[in-house]
């Protein structure tokens, strides 16, 4: 009898995990096939995606539609392809993230290592931030930047992204910060460190983790952005992600499909970047929380 | 002048309500404690989770403010003074040690923020690390010690700083039951060797009573009674006190005061048998207490087997008792005995304890006897 239900057991298993499998597997070639199809229209001479079929391995491989891409596609009126507008996007994302990021550790820090009367009143305003649409800081935001002389111009661009990105980068620290022992701080105190020193020596030192959930968070947010993008900047100064839905919609009789794919796929790699360089911090940063340990 | 002098200090936390005003609130953690620890001694601050004895910790290093009331450390006052002024050093339940520097630089830490010279910095840390035997560890993170090590280091850290006054905050209850026992003997030779003034947390009462020059035993934010382990011990001020301190913990047993001789004497009664024994001189403070309940109090080692030797001398009284359970603990074996309807605990020799179940003789020893008020728990006699 027990010998029986064992088997049964592991008849079942097999075929659960088969299915299991089975699944994964579709759903990986799922989410691949869009992958596989831009890259390989990407690489295919323009006759060929005329002539042959969207899932065909290119017969004649080349990369002219990247260079295309690259240096002298349309955008518009002018033709230099993405490569100014791909600077653009580095000289806001950086900047931003950086920016937004320190900022982030430095308001967890002080949420969590120096609470103050209202401290956690703050936190939850700040919270509030991260559901506020795009759209309706658009006009305001539009004003203040006049004000301040930073319309249309990329310095304008890094300052909205930090403003948005503030209530994310201090919710992810002040969440991770909440799992370091306060001990630890007042050690640093009794030890003689101020306020900028235990920030500086202790704490930001121990927030290798989070600072990768973060920089990865925020360059996603800042590169993929349009919105803010479209409507802030104007001409050469736009992001990369304008500037590809120009190329894009920028027709001069066909649709240069190879043209379009390397395009897309040039503005997507950053984050892929990124991603691949500080993902290892990503899921146990995000984590951290949850689990103490 | 005392090195910490501790007069008349109040805690009160705004708590939820958020009114600082409300008298008796709950927030009112510490009520009114008044210390002085003189250069070279160590103090114990004592007593159970709740009590407030890390918060006063806290309050002399400077880690929470005063609500009230004075805290002098070598005469000066230091209520508004950073931690960082005030010359001290303290180890940490969780040992606090930065994680990103090695045991080296976490000791030198403090050294560096206070800017010694680098040379004298690599100087104080071998002659600590000598000290606390931890030479081989420095270039080690602490996540790489061991927990007697991060221990060390964690007082290598306060060492180091070489302070007025040393503050322990429960730094032995994350080791293992021997590890503990082995550290509690290494910092009462260090407390021996550097002559360092300490205040000592701890809520456990064997810590407090080997490693103490002065007890302080808390409860609910007040003072129970402050004195060296040996008054604490013999002479408790109160029902609290008798019952924390000590382990396994002292007897307490329900009697009435009967006139005795010229005296007083206590009634003790068990398994159809009744005693009457002496219990203070006539002219003694049990005498007002004749005719009314108290609750006599009596240390475990205080009730032995039978010792011929002692038979006849003044305050010892034997009694035949029925033993209900024993426990042996290797040197001696606990019985438990039913006393005026009570379980008592008696120290005895293990050759000489008797089965469950069996009656024994057993010899109470009264000079040390504590006699408490069962209603205000206070002290008689």
């Amino acid at each position: 009898m027990p010998e029986k239900s064992a088997a049964a057991a592991a008849g079942t298993s097999w075929g659960g995990r088969f299915i299991v499998y089975a699944l994964l597997i579709l759903v990986c070639l799922y989410y691949l096939l869009p992958l596989f199809v831009m890259v390989t229209t990407s690489l295919k001479p323009f006759e060929e995606i005329r002539a042959g079929n969207l899932l065909a391995l290119p017969e004649a491989p080349t990369l002219d539609a990247w260079a295309k891409a690259w240096s002298y596609a349309c955008t518009g009126v002018q033709c230099e392809g993405l490569h100014g507008f791909f600077w653009n996007s580095v000289s806001i994302a950086v900047p931003a993230v950086l920016i937004s990021t320190l900022i982030g550790a430095f308001n967890g820090y002080v949420l969590i290592m120096w609470r103050f009367r209202g401290s956690d009143l703050l936190f939850s305003l700040l919270l509030v931030g991260c559901f506020l649409p795009f759209q309706v800081v658009l006009l305001p935001m539009a004003r203040t930047l006049g004000q301040f002389g930073l319309a249309t111009s990329i310095t304008g661009l890094i300052f909205v992204h930090v403003v948005y990105g503030l209530a994310f980068t201090t919710l992810f620290f002040r969440n991770y910060y909440v799992t370091i022992p306060d001990e630890l701080a007042k050690a640093a105190k009794i030890d003689g460190a101020g306020f900028f020193l235990i920030f500086r020596r202790i704490i930001l030192p121990l927030s290798a983790p989070i600072i990768g959930v973060t920089v990865i968070w925020q360059f996603t947010q800042v590169w993929n952005d349009f919105l803010f993008g479209v409507v802030f900047s104007s001409g050469e100064r736009q992001p990369i992600t304008v500037a590809l839905n120009n190329l894009v919609n920028t027709s001069t009789g066909v649709k240069e499909y190879n043209v379009d794919m390397a395009a897309a796929i040039i503005a997507a790699l950053p984050t892929l970047f990124v991603y691949v360089v500080a993902g290892k911090y990503f899921i146990p940063g995000l984590t951290a929380g949850a689990v103490k340990g | 002048m005392a090195a910490l002098s501790i007069r008349d200090v109040h805690k009160t936390y705004a708590g939820a309500d958020r009114n600082p005003h409300k008298a008796g609130a709950v927030g009112e953690v510490l009520k009114g404690i008044n210390l002085e620890v003189e250069h070279g001694e160590l103090l114990i601050l004592v007593g159970p989770s709740g009590c407030g004895k890390s918060t006063l910790l806290a309050m002399i290093a400077g880690l929470e403010t005063v609500t009230a009331g004075e805290i002098r450390i070598s005469g000066e006052v230091v209520n508004h003074l950073p931690p960082k002024d005030r010359d001290i050093a303290m180890v940490f339940q969780s040992y606090a040690l930065y994680p990103n520097m090695t045991a080296r630089e976490n000791i030198s830490f403090g050294l560096e923020i206070r800017k010694v010279p680098k040379a004298e910095q690599r100087e104080i840390v071998e002659r600590v690390a000598q000290t606390l035997q931890i030479g081989p560890m420095l270039d080690r993170k602490p996540s790489q010690l061991s927990g007697g090590q991060r221990q060390r280091v964690a007082m290598g850290r306060a060492i180091a700083r070489d302070p007025a006054l040393f503050l322990f905050d429960e730094p032995l209850s994350n080791l293992d039951a021997k590890l503990r026992v082995e550290m509690r003997t290494e910092i009462k030779l260090l407390h021996q060797r550097l002559g360092a003034t300490i205040v000592y947390v701890t809520h456990d009462q064997i810590e407090a009573m080997t490693l103490g020059d002065k007890i302080a035993v808390m409860k609910a934010g007040e003072l129970q009674q402050f004195g060296t382990p040996q008054q604490v011990y013999d002479d408790p001020s109160n029902l609290f006190v008798a019952g924390f301190m000590g382990s396994p913990s002292m007897n307490f047993i329900l009697t009435k005061i009967e006139p005795l001789g010229g005296g007083c004497g206590v009634r003790l009664e068990s398994a159809g048998r009744q005693y009457l024994f002496p219990a203070g001189p006539a002219d003694g403070k049990l005498k007002s207490w004749i005719g009314r309940e108290v609750l006599f109090g009596i240390r475990p080692e205080q009730v032995t087997h039978k010792i011929e030797s002692r038979i006849g001398a003044p305050h010892v009284q034997t009694a035949v008792l029925p033993v209900r359970l024993i426990e042996p603990t290797g040197p001696d074996t606990l019985v438990l005995v039913p006393v005026n309807g009570k379980q008592i605990t008696c120290r005895v020799h293990p050759a000489r304890a008797a089965s469950p179940g069996e009656d024994m003789e057993l010899m109470f020893d009264l000079s040390k006897a504590v006699f408490f008020d069962p209603k205000t728990e206070q002290r008689i006699a």
